[in-house]
């Protein structure tokens, strides 16, 4: 596919630069939800293909706490904010205080539900109004929606827009440590803009689209 | 002699045929659809997990036939009857098609699963290929194995277990 092909060095480094800003600021709004050390790893940019991107997430039947919104605006894409369930739950509890809780009994408390889907609206938002500031582009998430569902479910209906012209999705990826509980804590921000909007963000960045 | 049984994995908008006593799985089915044709007697049986409804959808030359249930059903069964399945005897199972995510926008994209469903069926229809069983739509993410000795589809659910249809 063209943008896949015409993408060089200098794209990667702007989206891996796109990736750092706005992951930077929702990883400070989740330390600050969470009062305590957020740690944040240099963004992965990285042309995968559909199957290799579910194994991001640790396989397509990994069962996974994720957050799914819609960018809506000059540059539309999908953006997913994917938490394990252990860590998920670990959040949970310290926003709800409720200690019991699991996702293995379903269905989940709605407070518990609802604290999940506010943490992800918190993290995108700030992802998201980041990355607008510094590109000026005007970006509208919508509504967020919560699904524990497989990681193959979920993630490839982030995918259709970019199925109908590519095999390969460029996924701008980062993933967050919470340091107190080492190597426990996975969270992940998948940034996938819809094709059209890579030459958007990379002209309003000042860099032409071919060079 | 340990005889393990071979399990052959169909990814993402992939296509593949088994023979028994081979099992074919495809996991994370979510608004894809996966697509099970069968011949009992020969013993064959091949997989296509479908992403998009319609090959008309697609923006580009090269195309993945795998990628589109009108594409991928007629593939899948071409393939089938090169390796000796019978045109008349070929049966179907279908899974998938879900709504992972509710919204409330009208986005034509966010009905895919039951789109997908839709073209699956009309092109089954179309090549006179009975449905036996099926389990589509809700909004759960599914996994799927079909057996080629007991024509069975086994479906894995999060939180609502396994069944076989």
């Amino acid at each position: 596919m063209t943008f896949i092909n015409k993408i060089s060095s200098i794209h990667l480094d702007i989206l891996k630069e796109i990736g750092n800003i706005g992951a930077g600021h929702a990883a400070t709004a989740l330390s600050t939800l969470l009062n305590k050390k957020i740690d944040m790893n240099v963004p992965n940019v990285r042309i995968l293909s559909f199957d290799e991107m579910m194994e991001l997430a640790g396989g397509p039947d990994n069962v996974v706490a994720s957050v799914f919104l819609r960018i809506d605006g000059e540059a539309p894409g999908s953006m997913y904010f994917i938490l394990s369930l252990t860590q998920a739950s670990h959040f949970i509890k310290q926003m709800t205080g409720e200690d019991g809780f699991s996702f293995d009994s379903v269905p989940y408390s709605e407070i518990s539900v609802s604290a999940l889907q506010e943490l992800g609206n918190i993290l995108s938002g700030s992802y998201l109004s980041s990355l607008s500031d510094f590109t000026n582009l005007n970006l509208y998430p919508s509504v967020p929606a919560l699904s524990i569902d497989m990681a193959g479910a979920v993630l490839s209906h982030g995918l259709l827009e970019l199925s109908q012209v590519s095999d390969y999705a460029i996924v701008i990826d980062t993933e967050l440590t919470d340091q107190e509980e080492a190597n426990c804590v996975d969270g992940h921000f998948f940034l996938l803009p819809d094709p059209d909007s890579f030459e958007i963000f990379f002209a309003s960045l000042g860099v032409p689209a071919n060079d | 002699m340990i005889n393990s049984i071979e399990v052959v994995k169909v990814g993402i908008a992939d296509m593949n045929i088994v023979r028994a006593p081979q099992l074919i799985r495809t996991s994370g089915l979510g608004s894809c659809v996966g697509v099970v044709i069968y011949d009992q007697v020969q013993e064959l049986a091949g997989l296509a997990h479908v992403m998009l409804p319609e090959s008309s959808l697609a923006k580009n030359g090269d195309l993945n036939i795998a990628k589109y249930a009108d594409t991928a059903v007629k593939e899948l069964v071409n393939r089938l009857i090169r390796q000796g399945a019978r045109a008349t005897a070929l049966k179907a199972k279908i899974a998938g098609g879900a709504q992972m995510f509710q919204f409330a926008s009208g986005n034509d994209m966010m009905r895919i699963g039951p789109r997908n469903v839709e073209a699956v069926k009309k092109e089954l229809l179309f090549l006179k290929i009975q449905i036996v069983a099926e389990d589509v739509g809700g909004s759960s993410g599914r996994t799927i194995e079909f057996n080629t000795n007991t024509q069975l589809l086994n479906i894995r659910t999060v939180n609502k277990g396994v069944m076989d249809i």
